[in-house]
Order: C-alpha cells, then sequence, then structure tokens
C-alpha cells in the first residue's frame, strides 16, 4: 500500500474500495485451493471432489497404511533434513568468509553463490543432470542431496549475511582483545549472536527442500520418491481423496516449519 | 620504562590511503596517554594497530619491551574499551567480566572474587545476574572498563569510550576513569577527538593531523606552547596576528601589525630577525578588554564586530584598526558591550607565541 493517506474525495474512496475488493480477491485466489483442498481431505466421500458428504478421517488412515506414500515422507524428511543441514553449515561458513574477511574474487563467489536464487530450476535440473553424465555417475539419493543443498544454500547464505552485516565486529574484537582465539570467539560470541539467523536458515532450506518437484523430478533416481513427486505420479492416474490428505499434510508442515521457527528465534531473543 | 613503543610506525590501506604516517610513540609506564586529533587522522588506526586488530605496514611496535608486530591479538594481554561498549548481549554481566578470566586459567572460586572486585572498582556490585540491555549507557561503559581491567592488562586501551555518553555523564566517567586509572597504576592510551577530555584526563596529549604527530606533551604545555599552527587553532581558541618584526633584544621581541602598532612578544623558543615576517599567536582568554592591563602589556585599539553571549562569559569579535580580526573570551562584570563598541585589547608579552 503507498504512504498516501486515504483522500476524503468521491474518486479516492471509490479507489479505496476497488483497492479492498482487488486484494480481497487475490487472497480468494491464494488461498481457496488450500482450504478447499484441506476440506475435502476431511470428506467423506469416495470421490474427492464437493459436494462434501460427511465428516471422515479414513482418507489419512489410509495414507499411513500406504507404504508407497510413508516411503516418500521417508525420503522427504531424510532429504530436508540432511540438504539443509548441510546448505546450513556451508551457508554460515560463506557468509562469514563473505562478510568479515577480504580475499580475491570475493565478489565473484558472491554472485556464484546467488545464481542458483536467479537459474530456472529446469535449468539447474538438466545442468546438474549433464554434469553427472559427463563424471558417469548414476543418479542416487547422494545426486538428489547435493541438488537440494546447491538450491538451498542462497538463502542461508543471505540470511545469515545479512545478520553478520548488522552486527558490528567489535563483539568478536573485544572477545579477541580479552584472550580467546578466532575458534574460542566463533562458538563463543559470534555463533550465538547470529543463531536467529541460522535457525531462519536451516528452516527455510528445509522447507524449500521438503516442497521441490521441479528440479527433483530431474534428479531423483527412478523408484524413489519425495511426497511432492508421489502426488505428482498419483496424480496422473486419478485426483483421489487421498491426495487431497496428502496435500493437507504438506500445508500443515511447510506452514508449521516456519512457523516453530519464528516462535523458537524470538524466544530466543527474548531469552536474552 | 616504556610500556608501549611505536617505531616508524605505519599503516596504508588499499587505495593509497595513509592513515598512519611513520609515527614514533613512547608512552611511559602508568601514564594515561591520549591521541588527540580530527576525525580521519589515524587515531583509531593507531590505537588498533597496537591492540593488534590492524595490522602495521611498516614499522615496530613493543609492548613492555617486546616486539609484538607478530603476536596475535589474543596473546597481547591488553584491556580495550570500545565506544559502543561491546557488551556480549547475550551473556550476564558476571559472564561479560569474566570471559577474560576464563581464558587464562583462572579457577572458579577466583572468578567470582576478581569479577566482584572489578565490579567495585567501577561502583557497580550486585550486577552480576543482569544483561548489558537491562543497564544504562553508562553503567554498560562501566562494566566494559570492568571486563578491561578484571584481566589485570599490560596496557588499556579506550577508543572514544565517553562519545556515546550525554554530557553530564561524560564529565562524570571522565575523572572516574581517571581516578581508577590512577588508583591502578595502568598505562593507558586513550583516543578522543574532544580537547576538554585530553586536558583533563592525561599525563601526556600527542596530537595528530593527518597520520603524524604533531605535538606532544604535557596538557598545559601542548595548551601554551603551540608549535604549529593547526595545534594552535585545534586546542582553544586561538588567534593569528601576521607581523614583521622591528627589533629584537634580548628576550623581548618587538613586531608591528598592519596598522603599525606595535605588539611586545617574549618567546623565547623561537630566534627572529628584524624584517622577519611572522605569525603571532594569541589565545582569545589572554586578551584582556579594557582592563587595567598589566603595565608591561601591549594595548591594541579596535571594534567590536559581533557579541557571543555565553552566560558568566560573552565572546567577542574585535576588527583592529589595520582590519586584523581578533577573538576575545571576557568575563561579563558589568554588562556585556555591544557591537560597535571601541575598545582597548592588552595582551601581555608573555601570552604571544610566534610561529
Ligand atoms: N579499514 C579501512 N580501510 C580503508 N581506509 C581506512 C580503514 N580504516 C580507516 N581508514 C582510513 O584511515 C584514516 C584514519 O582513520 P581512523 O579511523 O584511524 O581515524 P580517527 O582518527 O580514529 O577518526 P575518528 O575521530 O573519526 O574516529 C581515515 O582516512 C580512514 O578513512
Ligand atoms: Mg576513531
Amino acid at each position: 500500500m503507498t504512504a498516501a493517506a486515504p483522500s476524503p474525495t468521491r474518486e479516492g474512496a471509490f479507489g479505496w474500495a476497488l483497492l479492498r475488493v482487488c486484494s480481497i480477491a487475490v487472497y480468494i485466489f491464494m488461498f481457496a485451493p488450500i482450504v478447499v483442498v484441506i476440506l475435502l481431505a476431511f470428506n467423506s466421500s469416495r470421490s474427492g471432489a464437493f459436494p462434501m458428504e460427511g465428516f471422515s478421517l479414513q482418507w489419512f488412515g489410509k495414507l499411513f497404511a500406504n507404504d508407497s506414500i510413508v516411503e516418500a515422507f521417508k525420503t522427504s524428511l531424510i532429504l530436508a533434513a540432511t540438504s539443509s543441514a548441510l546448505a546450513t553449515i556451508i551457508g554460515v561458513m560463506a557468509a562469514l568468509a563473505l562478510v568479515r574477511y577480504s580475499f580475491r574474487g570475493k565478489e565473484g563467489i558472491q554472485t556464484f553463490l546467488s545464481l542458483p536464487l536467479l537459474m530456472p530450476e529446469v535449468v539447474m535440473g538438466v545442468a546438474l543432470l549433464m554434469f553427472l553424465k559427463f563424471l558417469s555417475m548414476p543418479r542416487s539419493f547422494a545426486v538428489l542431496l547435493l541438488g537440494h543443498t546447491v538450491l538451498s544454500l542462497p538463502y542461508v547464505v543471505l540470511l545469515v549475511q545479512a545478520r553478520l552485516v548488522g552486527l558490528r565486529s567489535s563483539y568478536e574484537e573485544a572477545a579477541w582483545t580479552l584472550g580467546a582465539n578466532r575458534i574460542q570467539t566463533f562458538f563463543e560470541v559470534t555463533l550465538p549472536l547470529i543463531s536467529p539467523a541460522i535457525v531462519g536458515g536451516f528452516l527455510f532450506a528445509a522447507t524449500l527442500s521438503f516442497d521441490n518437484i521441479t528440479a527433483t523430478l530431474f534428479w531423483k533416481k527412478p523408484g524413489i520418491e519425495t511426497v511432492p513427486t508421489k502426488i505428482f505420479a498419483m496424480l496422473r492416474t486419478s485426483v483421489s481423496p487421498e491426495i487431497n490428505a496428502l496435500g493437507a499434510v504438506m500445508i500443515v508442515i511447510t506452514i508449521l516449519l516456519p512457523l516453530i521457527g519464528g516462535y523458537m528465534v524470538r524466544r530466543f531473543a527474548k531469552a536474552r | 620504562m616504556s610500556s608501549v613503543e611505536l617505531k616508524a610506525v605505519e599503516k596504508h590501506f588499499a587505495g593509497g590511503i595513509i592513515a598512519v604516517d611513520a609515527i614514533d610513540l613512547d608512552v611511559p609506564d602508568g601514564a594515561f596517554v591520549t591521541l588527540l586529533g580530527p576525525s580521519g587522522c589515524g587515531k583509531t588506526t593507531t590505537l588498533r594497530m597496537v591492540a593488534g586488530l590492524e595490522h602495521p605496514t611498516g614499522g615496530e611496535i613493543l609492548i613492555k619491551g617486546k616486539r609484538v608486530n607478530e603476536t596475535p591479538i589474543h596473546q597481547r594481554n591488553l584491556g580495550m574499551v570500545f565506544q559502543n561498549y561491546a557488551l556480549f548481549p547475550h551473556k550476564s554481566i558476571f559472564d561479560n567480566v569474566a570471559f577474560g578470566l576464563k581464558y587464562r586459567g583462572v579457577g572458579k572460586a577466583d572468578i567470582a572474587v576478581r569479577v566482584r572486585r572489578a565490579l567495585d572498582i567501577v561502583r557497580l556490585p550486585g550486577v552480576e545476574q543482569r544483561f548489558p540491555t537491562q543497564l544504562s549507557g553508562g553503567q554498560q561503559q562501566r562494566i566494559a572498563l570492568a571486563r578491561a581491567l578484571v584481566i589485570e592488562p599490560d596496557v588499556l586501551l579506550l577508543d572514544e569510550p565517553l562519545s556515546a555518553l550525554d554530557a553530564n555523564l561524560r564529565e562524570e566517567m571522565r575523572s572516574e576513569i581517571k581516578a581508577i586509572q590512577r588508583r591502578i597504576g595502568v598505562t593507558a592510551i586513550f583516543v578522543t577527538h574532544d580537547q576538554g577530555e585530553a586536558l583533563a584526563m592525561s599525563d601526556l596529549v600527542v596530537v595528530m593531523n593527518k597520520g603524524k604527530i604533531e605535538q606532544r606533551g604535557a596538557p598545559a604545555e601542548v595548551y601554551e606552547h603551540p608549535r604549529s599552527e593547526f595545534v594552535a587553532n585545534f586546542l582553544g581558541n586561538a588567534n593569528f596576528l601576521p607581523a614583521t618584526v622591528v627589533a629584537v633584544a634580548g628576550g623581548g621581541i618587538s613586531v608591528a601589525l598592519a596598522d603599525g602598532s606595535q605588539l611586545a612578544v617574549a618567546d623565547a623558543a623561537r630566534t627572529v630577525q628584524a624584517g622577519e615576517k611572522v605569525n603571532v599567536v594569541v589565545r582569545a582568554e589572554k586578551i584582556e578588554l579594557d582592563g587595567g592591563g598589566l603595565s608591561h602589556a601591549s594595548v591594541l585599539k579596535g571594534t567590536i564586530s559581533a557579541v557571543d553571549y555565553l552566560g558568566s562569559t560573552a565572546r567577542y569579535d574585535v576588527t583592529l584598526a589595520g582590519g586584523e580580526k581578533v577573538t576575545t573570551l571576557a568575563t561579563i562584570r558589568d554588562g556585556a558591550r555591544r557591537v560597535g563598541d571601541q575598545v582597548n585589547l592588552s595582551i601581555a608579552p608573555e601570552h604571544c607565541r610566534i610561529l
């Protein structure tokens, strides 16, 4: 919204009314499908579409009885946890180097690190595949892990970098003058002070990995499914109510994860 | 014995910036030395090189007679107080003050004793369990001082520690820091661009300009005997009068101003010859306005061109007969003078310096 105050004139009032209607329409457009998916997940009907016939939890039950779905869940969770952990470790180190040290080619590395952010995922997907072919390496879980790490790395780097830039170097300098060496200073001073950004970066990376589909389709070994690719595969046959239930679970996880993160960061900040 | 010695220390930054230009400095043991100068003159850079936070591009730094150029910061045993306090926000006051002791292998019980003693020294007992944000600016700066002193540093380094405080608190902390330093006997290097702080606190004032040392000496010496136009200007209100030497007899020099009026100067530090063009420096507060005057003072006539009323004193801009502008600082007795008033300025010879 603009900084200008609502004008008392007629056209002004009309403009504001229009803006309000448009905003509401946009929100409906964005959130209605999500609401529909969640509602239908509790529908007792077999059709997986409106009208709702009754309330039921059976589709969730079916979900957990379906081994291939449970398997996809496990893959997704492990992939999200490991790739975001890797991205966080590498990202924190990269951010530290970029902010606190000066070295040759710093600008280049900075651009290079944010490249996955700008590149279309399809291009990333194909590029990594071709690279692996060049190395004659088969597709595997490791490739998926590598790919997801690369995809989420820029987010961690940017978040931690922003925090480090805002953090005066005099805290670290004070620690050095008091007798702590670089490593001790990092763990005693720097790390606690940038931890909100690290937690945020980790959760962001985990969420990105958890619901990535485009690049994952290129990189996954046939037979391995993550939750999004599993849904995609199931959709090819039919829209079943199980898909609605699975979608509902996905939505809850991807919304809950950042919320928990935000809460933790705030708790953390308050304890100071 | 020197606590800190700088030998031709210089610091060049990328882009041809010469922050510190071949500085020589001896800091005597137990002395309070101030680096004073305008913004960008290289004070902070000099201090940071002593601390090890910046590496000199030339020269040698010695602490207690030992070369430390290659000694990493954390092994130098220096206490540093930063402008923004730099207390660790995620640690309690106790943990902040104890930080340096932990890395010196001090036992737990001993740490508690020494932290308490340090907090007593800065007159803030009992705040151990609080966090830095729960203290006022002045209190935080006291804790920063305690944290730097508790490790019994060889040298205490302070980079404008008072500039973040408000005016009243600044004066209070000024005398407190000085008192603590005197009591403990620790050598201190203090950086400031505030001449009041420098004059009030120091045993030795080092005036810096453009990466070089302009002059060093006891506060009174630097103030009373500025050896360059820069120092005269930077410390207090100085007047510069272009003049021609007319006579030299013994320690007494007589100079003529533009309109021919004569001014007696007693400056043994300079040898001049008749006919030489010189600059005479007189401090504003040394010029007496229409006073009975000392019998040996020169008297110059002028007209007041501007008045700055300051309460108990007033600052007058006076235009002399020859067109020179002079600033004087005078105590107000019975009402301030007005613009346009004719005045007599008495200047004693011993208050004039020749540059
Ligand atoms: N890291 C740096 N890179 C490049 N130039 C620098 C760097 N640090 C300082 N300088 C330059 O060196 C000169 C001296 O800086 P310094 O910080 O020592 O000044 P200062 O006397 O402390 O000034 P102030 O009163 O403003 O704090 C300045 O011209 C500054 O721009
Ligand atoms: Mg400075």
